[in-house]
């Protein structure tokens, strides 16, 4: 689905790595590891096309990337980008919709995540934890082959790790893919890849 | 001039030619100074035409900077050439400065005319005051970004945007004159240029390009060795 | 396109609820149009000629003073990176931001503007004109103050950093603007000046999506 090849990637002066080479098959998960400041994040933000790189390729199997960016890709960083004076409900329905979901498709995230009881309070009055499950529900409502997660599941407890690790089962079993950038490791299976040091 | 993307080739070339360009410019400045003192006196103005020998090639050579930073911009943007970011930046202080010298004497020159030391109805003057601020949006833009590599990316588009629209806002300050032409506004340059006032103009333009060009070409391999410095302590690091 | 739909919703929603919305821009209109004339002595024969001038300065600036909201906040709390993912271009983003500004803070000053226009001088029949011209510039001084706003992303300085660069780029529509309320003062027909802020509106409307997703995308990083 995914192939990185040959990338270099700098951020200001510093070159993070040099020609790596990453393939994201369908149903497959993978990690990025490292210390801090190694490069995950970067690497994930590469892909998304957030940040160009130095020198490689970036390639989407069955489309260009910027088609790809537009419609294959979630993205789920540090920050969940949600606005804390509106309702949950309706922040849930920009994003949802913002990346081509449906009523139903929103229906059912809002079921898989619990978001009930949290719909008609304010953003401002979850919890990170509430916030990073609503966070979370887009991915459910609008299906996208790849998942770009970076450090998914800081706020969560427990119970929602292994909740959402089940979402990301079933993902993967209906042929999506998991590029994910953790200090702990997933609760699915998933092949390693180690970006380093850092500094 | 693609040919010169390179920035090693870049360096090898202007190597010879900087001190050229240095050597020609302090020529030709000299002769200009002393044709504008020798240039005969204005039957209207008197000696204080002598300022217009500094103030319109300032204010055409600024001009021409800016169209310079403005298309060293678009290279940046579009081509992502390396040199062309370099490049605007280094024109900039350069073209301000040479745009405020063109409003310090235009305002000089115009006050013995005007009776006072602005006349908002000049079109010329107007033009240049908004070229300054052109340049101060874009030397501002610049320096407010930390990240190096977005500011200068950021600037590029500011740039080619200013470049665009330069046109477009001097033509509404013209069209604002034909609204409100002041009444009895000498026309800055006096009515006729004979051919005495030519020589210094053009030749005091040429030492103000000459000027430019000097310090363009060195703000550039200045610019050429401080990234090479760093990308190798960036390398030092990376290997320690 | 629905995906826009829903963004411009939202940011109709932000923009009237939070701090910087109409009432506030409306605010600092008024303190302007207050500010000049009791700086300026208030003679009523001094302030007629200039009357169209004044209401269209404190236009400009009014309209600067939300931008830095536009983008800023997207950036800041990570919804930019959503954005810039979804299935509209940023191009179009930008055009999206820029017509919920216009709505929320360049019409509210176009029904204000001719009320202050009146009270500096200007005769009551022409309170039309400068609302729909207000109306008209409202939109250019959006999608160039958005312009604006993508550039500044990431800066030091927001908002005022945001002036220093539109500021000269708003020179047109206020020149035109102006010119426009001055021609009908004097009995002669607003329509070339109407026509050159048009014109304008059109050329922003042009360079502002294209200048500013690339901003964008450069200030994502």
């Amino acid at each position: 689905m995914l192939t990185v090849s040959s990338l270099t990637l700098s951020r200001g002066e510093r070159i993070l790595f040099r020609d790596l080479n990453l393939t994201l098959a369908s149903g497959e998960a993978v990690v990025l590891t490292g210390a801090n400041g190694a490069g995950k994040t970067s690497l994930l933000r590469a892909v998304a096309g957030f940040i160009r790189p130095d020198a490689g390729a970036i390639a989407f199997a069955d489309a260009d990337p910027g088609e790809a960016r537009a419609r294959h890709l979630h993205w789920l960083g540090h920050l969940d980008g949600l606005k804390g004076a509106r309702r949950a409900r309706d922040e849930l329905a920009f994003q949802a919709r913002w990346q081509g979901a449906d009523a139903d498709g929103i229906a059912a995230a809002i079921a898989l995540l619990a978001l009930a009881p949290l719909l008609d309070l304010e953003v401002r009055q979850l919890s990170a934890g509430q916030r990073r499950r609503l966070a979370f529900a887009r991915l459910v409502a609008a299906p996208r082959p790849i998942w770009l997660l970076d450090e998914p599941f800081s706020p969560l407890d427990a119970r929602w790790r292994e909740a959402i690790g089940l979402l990301m089962r079933s993902h993967l079993d209906r042929g999506g893919a998991v590029l994910a950038a953790v200090h702990d490791p997933l609760p699915i299976a998933a092949r390693a890849v180690d970006l380093g040091a850092g500094r | 001039m693609f040919g010169l993307a390179n920035p090693d080739r870049f360096m090898r070339f202007t190597r010879p030619l900087t001190p050229v360009l240095w050597a020609l410019a302090a020529g030709l400045l000299a002769v200009g100074v002393w044709l504008s003192f020798v240039a005969p006196e204005d039957y209207q103005q008197g000696d204080t035409v002598r300022i217009m020998f500094v103030h319109v090639p300032a204010a055409s050579v600024g001009l021409m900077i800016y169209a310079a930073l403005g298309v060293s911009s678009f290279f940046a943007l579009v081509f992502r050439h390396p040199l062309a970011d370099a490049a605007a930046r280094a024109a900039a202080l350069p073209g301000a400065a040479y745009t405020l010298l063109a409003l310090v004497t235009g305002s000089l020159w115009g006050k013995p005319m005007w009776g006072a030391w602005w006349a908002w109805g000049d079109a010329r003057l107007m033009s240049v005051l908004i070229l300054f601020l052109f340049y101060v949006g874009y030397m501002a833009l610049r320096a407010s970004i930390d990240d190096e590599q977005k500011a200068a990316r950021a600037a590029a588009v500011l740039g080619l945007v200013g470049l665009i629209n330069l046109p477009i806002v001097k033509f509404s300050v013209d069209w604002w004159n034909t609204l409100h032409q002041p009444a009895s506004l000498v026309r800055m340059g006096g009515p006729s240029m004979s051919d005495a006032f030519l020589a210094p103009l053009l030749t005091m333009m040429g030492a103000y390009g000459a000027l430019f060009l000097a310090l363009w070409v060195t703000a550039i391999r200045s610019e050429i060795s401080r990234r090479r410095v760093m990308a190798l302590r960036a390398r030092k690091a990376l290997e320690a | 396109m629905r995906a826009l739909l829903v963004l411009w919703r939202r940011e109709l929603a932000l923009a009237w609820s939070g701090g910087g919305g109409p009432l506030l821009a409306c605010g600092f209109f008024l303190c302007l149009t207050t500010l000049i004339p009791l700086a300026a002595g208030g003679d009523p024969a001094a302030l007629k000629p200039v009357a169209g001038g004044i209401a269209w300065v404190a236009l400009a600036v009014s309209s600067i003073l939300s931008l830095e909201r536009l983008f800023e906040r997207d950036l800041e709390d990570g919804a930019l990176d959503l954005i810039a993912l979804g299935l509209a271009p940023l191009e179009l983003v930008v055009i999206a931001k820029a017509k919920a500004q216009w709505l929320a803070v360049g019409a509210p000053l176009a029904l204000v503007a001719p009320l202050a226009a009146i009270t500096l001088g200007l005769p009551p029949m022409l309170a039309p004109l400068v609302g729909l011209t207000a109306l008209i510039g409202g939109l250019g001084f959006a999608l160039t103050g958005a312009l604006g706003a993508a550039l500044a992303l990431g800066s030091k300085r927001g908002g005022l950093l945001i002036a220093v660069v539109v500021l000269p780029l708003f020179i047109p529509p206020v020149v035109f603007g102006a010119g426009a309320l001055e021609r009908a003062a004097s009995g002669l027909s607003p329509a070339p000046a109407g026509a050159f802020l048009v014109a304008w509106v059109l050329f922003a409307a042009v360079v502002a999506p294209f200048a500013g997703a690339a901003a964008i995308r450069n200030a994502q990083g």
